[in-house]
């Protein structure tokens, strides 16, 4: 029963999570930041879904529940690594083909630094 | 030796994942793995060279690692959450590309910086120039101390790869 409550509670958390996340992607304002909000949001969020499942699993633990806990965790182990990879992927092509991003201060394209300036970098 | 090593793995993940024990399975298991490791030697375990006392004493700081890099992950969750769901939204954010020159000079320790980087919400490693990262930061409070200290130092993050893999302290 208790089990049962730590379980619920995960997964809510879990839910919640996913859900700020959807509703940062809508309202972002432009594709770096909704990067931000689609990437990254579901590490925890998966994190804490996969492990109420996996604790909701071992109840009644035995040699093919604990197999699938097992299985369970190498996504979450998975997902560590490439969610990140992806995210950088997504983002480093934006920049490479000069995606402008918002700032504050100038509004949305003026805040563009790409190749040009990194050719500067490398002549100082 | 790497090759044998990447067996291991291989296999280990086979059977996890397989979770057959009979003859046959286990034959498909080797043999798959066997080619497995042998096309891919050289991409798991590239230019390992250091002693099995110093791999474990990197993997042993890296699991302290993990455990303050979760933490983190969770607190930057949070933050972004909040900051989505916030009737605000668009005046607390304040997104800005970050460079910053790394004191780390192995490939590796600059991976695990640049993923960890990427893995806590509200800042993406958009790439590595020679010895200068790019970072995109949602705003400065999710950059936190990235760029450096207060003294001009490495941040807290990059101190603590610096201390895996580097030796130096936190």
């Amino acid at each position: 029963m208790l089990l049962d409550l730590v379980v619920v509670v995960l997964m809510v958390c879990g839910l919640l999570l996913f859900l700020a996340t959807t509703v940062g992607l809508l309202r972002f304002p432009d594709f770096y930041t909704r990067v931000h909000a689609a990437g990254k949001g579901d590490t925890l969020s998966t994190v804490l879904m996969l492990g109420g499942l996996i604790i909701y699993l071992l109840r009644d633990f035995n040699g093919e529940t604990a197999l699938t806990a097992v299985k369970l965790s190498l996504i979450v182990f998975f997902v560590f690594i490439a969610s990140p990879t992806a995210t950088h992927a997504i983002i480093d092509a934006g920049y490479e083909s000069k995606v402008p991003y918002w700032t504050r201060r100038k509004g949305a394209g003026a805040g563009y630094d790409g190749p040009e300036r990194r050719r500067q970098d490398r002549q100082i | 030796m790497a090759a044998v090593v990447t067996f291991c793995v291989m296999f280990a993940f086979w059977v996890v994942m397989s979770g057959k024990l009979d003859l046959f399975h286990l034959g498909m298991g080797v043999m798959a793995s066997a080619l497995v490791s042998w096309l891919s030697r050289d991409l798991l375990f590239s230019g390992h060279t250091k002693t099995l006392g110093g791999t474990l004493g990197e993997i042993g700081r890296f699991l302290r690692y993990a455990g303050w890099l979760f933490w983190q992950v969770v607190l930057a969750n949070v933050h972004i959450a909040g900051l989505s769901l916030s009737p605000r939204a668009m005046e607390r954010i304040d997104p800005r590309i970050i460079r910053f020159k790394t004191v780390l000079k192995t490939d590796f320790a600059r991976f695990v910086l640049a993923n960890s980087i990427t893995l806590t919400p509200g800042t993406v490693t958009v790439r590595i120039q020679d010895d200068t990262f790019y970072v995109h930061a949602i705003n400065p409070q999710a950059a936190g101390d990235l760029a450096g200290d207060a003294v001009g130092g490495p941040g807290e993050m990059e101190r603590w790869v610096a201390w895996i893999f580097e030796g130096g302290k936190r």
